[in-house]
């Protein structure tokens, strides 16, 4: 069965996961099975590996063990059919200083194969959509915090993906980006996500499951 | 998958435009030959070089200029999350070896259209060695990249990473030196350019470049990972 075309197999699918650094665990017994469309949100005290478990499922990370599957495919044995199907916002912005905001979506775009008028309209669209389109063509160095925020949540939605795992979506941003990034990365039908939050009200409303960390990388569902 | 070809064009010409945009090693690389020639030119109180003496001042010279651009290759990655974006593209990560030896290779290149000259002005009786000369910096210069770049990708995560990149990659182009020191010496000598096994060392030459690039190309995936 092809990726993309299991319509049955959940979204994700954990067991067991686990994630050492060293001695030190951070992730410990992790399971769960999240639909397709669905929202999961993910809570916990600084340090209990919710980070951890987003950049596993990014697949920028190797589990130290149990079973994880992704959109179809197990992580890491078939990382690389995942790639270009997340959406993954970090606490870094991925974006280069040195380059524009449009300069910066152009790269992404044409590594994901997004090239040419259709490439460009994609990035015009998604400037629009983040009210970023009159500060393109400044270096990423000179924009604030939110406005990082902003073209990062752009540069995570670019290639459509199928699945969406963001660390604090909301970080740096104003009222009025808040709004703008709602419309780009909220509830939408067929796309799954995972959000890590440290404000649990913000987002529970959307959320279908919510996975609660401790301290020690273990994990509750309520 | 996103072709491997236009991976490698975007990643280059980013690294290309950041560089024209920053200029954080050309400028480096090229002051550090310049005044290390000038040391030379009064350290050893001489107005002309040839043969060994000749080619040992310029690939030590040319070596340690080349060792700003490899520390400096991944900075972006490092700091700004290029390679968490790299890794979450489909794409080929071997072409983010490519653009990034290809880009050493390009600084290399224009350092020493820059610093040659230089040397041959400081040095050199005539410039009549400069163009077989040229044939052995561009080989050369593909060897510093593919090892430059493997070793800087390693070195870059590091906390010791302005060591270790030296470190590691020093004794790894001892063989490139011999190599490219021993084709230069005749080309260097005092009574014009002579091409005294001038093959042999240029397919030494050769033979470690593609070691060396099949080697970075082989393993730079799994360097990758995390």
């Amino acid at each position: 069965m092809e990726p993309g075309q299991a319509t049955d197999e959940p979204a994700l699918s954990l067991a067991g996961l686990r994630r050492d650094y060293g001695e030190r665990t951070a992730l410990d017994g992790i399971g769960f099975e999240l639909a397709r469309g669905e929202t999961l949100l993910v809570l916990g005290p600084n340090g209990a590996g919710k980070t951890t478990l987003l950049r596993i499922l990014a697949t920028l990370l190797r589990p130290s063990g149990g079973e994880v599957r992704a959109l179809g495919c197990s992580i890491p044995a078939e990382t690389w059919k995942l790639r270009g199907r997340i959406g993954f916002l970090g606490h870094e912005p991925l974006l280069y200083r040195d380059l524009s905001g449009r300069e910066n979506l152009r790269f992404h775009a044409r590594l994901h194969g997004m090239r040419g008028a259709d490439g460009e309209a994609r990035i015009d669209e998604l400037l629009a959509a983040v009210g970023m389109e009159r500060r393109a063509e400044g270096r990423v160095a000179e924009l604030s915090a939110g406005m990082r925020q902003r073209l990062a949540i752009a540069r995570c939605v670019l290639h459509r993906p199928e699945l969406l795992l963001l660390d604090e979506p909301d970080s740096n941003l104003d009222a009025a980006g808040r709004e703008l990034a709602r419309a780009l990365i909220g509830p939408s039908e067929g796309r799954t996500r995972v959000i890590v939050s440290h404000d649990p009200e913000r987002f529970e409303a959307e959320a279908d499951q919510v996975l609660r960390l401790e301290a020690g990388g273990k994990g509750a569902f309520r | 998958m996103t072709p491997s070809r236009i991976a490698f064009a975007t990643i280059l010409a980013k690294d290309l435009r950041a560089e024209l945009r920053t200029l954080q090693s050309l400028p480096a690389m090229a002051l550090f030959a310049t005044t290390t020639f000038v040391i030379f030119r009064f350290g050893l109180d001489r107005t002309s070089l040839s043969g060994s003496l000749a080619s040992g001042v310029l690939w030590a010279t040319l070596l340690f200029a080349a060792l700003l651009g490899v520390n400096r290759l991944f900075v972006s990655e490092r700091e700004e999350g290029g390679f968490d974006a790299i890794r979450l593209a489909p794409i080929d990560r071997s072409a983010l070896f490519a653009a990034k030896a290809t880009a050493l290779f390009v600084y290399l290149m224009v350092l020493e259209l820059v610093v040659v000259p230089i040397f041959a002005l400081f040095f050199l009786g005539s410039a009549a060695a400069l163009l077989p000369l040229a044939l052995v910096l561009l080989l050369a210069n593909l060897g510093i990249a593919a090892t430059g770049t493997l070793i800087s990708s390693m070195a870059v995560h590091s906390r010791a990473r302005d060591l270790l990149g030296p470190l590691v990659l020093l004794p790894l182009v001892v063989p490139l030196m011999i190599a490219a020191t021993g084709a230069s010496e005749p080309l260097l000598a005092l009574g014009g350019p002579g091409y005294h096994r001038f093959g042999t060392w240029l397919a030494v030459l050769s033979l470690y470049d593609l070691i060396f690039l099949l080697v970075g190309y082989a393993v730079f995936d799994f360097l990758l990972e995390d």
